[in-house]
């Protein structure tokens, strides 16, 4: 065994107070997006306003964590040297039931079988002790 | 308002894209790219007081209109950064066109280049300041290779949604090469390209190969856009403005209604509109081309067909400097090479160049009217321009 502790080396998101709920709740295992008061639809990523309506009356709601892969491609060649032991990986875009897309990595799934519009669920990967990122797996 | 005639380039310089710097800066590229497209334009420097500068890509510094202004001797009365990526050169033109059309100036330089390479160009950026950009906090974790990863998007969607395929997208490097093959100053200038040789390049980020990818060099290109007085006096013919039209939406495709469909849809209408002319009046096609699907939405956003026909239309068409539809004849910047913002201004110059019965060997015949479209970030910034001679 070692003993030796990998630090995270890849470029990591800075929650900021707008954006704070939605990485507390990947950390809980669970997707949070907002949805507007006014115009009743969802917004993705954070914000202070929604984009829609201009309307500040923005709150939290659990989502399904369901959707479909919008487009995808394979990284086969590392920009960010943090990323070179992970190639090839998907690099992707799903379209969340909800309606807003997120951009995002495909995992658990070998790239060749990736499609567009195949069903994903999103899956939550802790990289650090603090931050999760959201990744998503076929259904 | 319209710019139509409000305003003509009449010079241009541009540096021959090298693989590096070789000992070049920035601002010595500019300085040089600057005196050549004056002394094209048959001005002197005190003629010049409108000064546009592309951001560099790879160096950051702030007020370059008075760093260069001061290394130039240039007094400008008017002065900015064009900050459109891409689109940026393209976005010049008709900014210069308003200035001079409200009596802010009367002749505009315009200048782009960058002294870098594939290692500096992809390098990671210093850690700056703005750290919690929306792109930073839910784009830059999940590994994008640049922009690279998403023009590889677009394309997997475009395939999906209309049956595009690699062969197709292969087909406009190819004839892009062709273009390059009469050009000594491109990159890739006497290496002949087929459709299998880009479908043999190495997939780089699926479905886009190696050689459907731009590749980052040294180089510049700079302009002058004057008054329509001093365009009369110019020893060049002038070339006219004769439509404008620009549209950008931000900057994560994850934002966008539609990867697939670009705001050229908007920008190309209101350019096509202000010139009062069509598709069909269209002699040269110069358009953006960092990617091979760059090229293939452009033509479908930009009216030259329908929505989702790109791929068909693609194969239909011969592209080379002597087939029935020229574009991008200078080997567009696949084969010219990528000399950062100056890449963008290469479509205006090849343009200028090839209105002006000035491009050598792959001059097009009987070219009156060119469609020039800038495209910066992905397929974000967008700038379409009409431009004739008399």
């Amino acid at each position: 065994m070692s003993d030796i502790i990998t630090r995270y080396a890849k470029p990591l998101p800075e929650p900021s107070a707008v954006s704070a709920p939605f990485w507390e709740g990947l950390n809980a295992g669970e997707l949070r997006l907002q949805r507007c008061v006014t115009c009743s639809r969802y917004v993705f990523y954070p914000r202070s306003v929604c984009p829609h309506c201009l309307s500040d009356r923005l709150e939290w709601q659990t989502a399904s964590g369901r959707g479909r892969l919008y487009s995808y491609t394979i990284v086969r060649r590392a920009m960010n040297p943090a990323f070179a032991a992970d190639v090839p990986y998907v690099f992707a875009i799903v379209e969340l039931k909800e309606g807003p897309r997120v951009t995002t990595n495909l995992i658990n799934c070998a790239p060749e079988y990736a499609r567009v519009d195949m069903p994903v669920k999103a899956a939550y990967d802790s990289v650090t002790s603090e931050i999760a990122l959201l990744k998503f797996e076929p259904e | 308002m319209t710019l139509k005639r409000a305003a003509a380039i009449t010079g241009i310089g541009e540096m021959k894209p090298t693989r590096s710097p070789d000992g070049k800066s920035t601002l010595g590229i500019w300085t040089d790219v600057a005196r050549h497209a004056v002394l094209d334009a048959g001005l002197s420097i005190a003629d010049i007081d409108g000064l546009l500068i592309g951001q560099p890509i790879t160096e950051q510094a702030q007020m370059w209109p008075s760093i260069l202004g001061e290394y130039l001797g240039v007094h400008p009365r008017y002065g900015n950064v064009v900050d459109l990526g891409g689109a940026s050169a393209a976005g010049m033109v008709w900014r210069a066109a308003a200035a001079i059309e409200s009596g802010l100036a009367n002749a505009v330089l315009c200048v782009t280049g960058e002294a870098s390479d594939v290692e500096t160009f992809y390098a990671p950026r210093a850690r700056r300041s703005a750290q919690q950009l929306p792109y930073r906090e839910f784009e830059v974790p999940y590994g994008p290779m640049g922009v690279n990863s998403g023009y590889a998007l677009i394309a997997a969607r475009h395939m999906y949604e209309y049956g595009t395929t690699s062969r197709q997208l292969a087909k406009i490097a190819v004839d892009q090469r062709t273009n390059a093959c009469a050009n000594p100053d491109a990159l890739f200038y006497g290496k002949p390209l087929t459709v299998d040789d880009v479908l043999a390049s190495p997939l780089v980020v699926d479905p886009l190969h190696l050689l459907e990818i731009v590749r980052p060099c040294t180089g510049g290109a700079a302009l002058v856009v004057v008054s329509p007085q001093l365009a009369r006096e110019s020893s060049n013919p002038p070339v006219w403005l004769l439509g404008a039209g620009e549209s950008s939406r931000g900057m994560m495709l994850s934002q966008m209604d539609s990867i697939t469909t670009s705001p050229i849809t908007e920008a190309a209408p209101k350019a096509f509109a202000m010139a009062g002319v069509s598709h069909k009046d269209i002699d040269l096609i110069s358009v953006y081309d960092c990617y091979t699907i760059t090229v293939l939405v452009t033509l479908e956003d930009a009216g030259f067909c329908a929505k989702g026909k790109g791929g068909p239309f693609v194969e239909e068409h011969d592209f080379t400097w002597q087939g029935d539809m020229p574009l991008n004849t200078h080997g567009g910047q696949l084969s010219f090479g990528q000399p950062g913002l100056a890449g963008g201004m290469s479509h205006v110059t090849e343009a200028v160049r090839q209105l002006q019965h000035r491009a050598g060997e792959r001059q097009v015949a009987d070219c009156e009217v060119a469609f020039v479209n800038g495209n910066g970030g992905i397929m974000s910034e967008q700038v379409s321009l009409v431009l004739g001679i008399e």
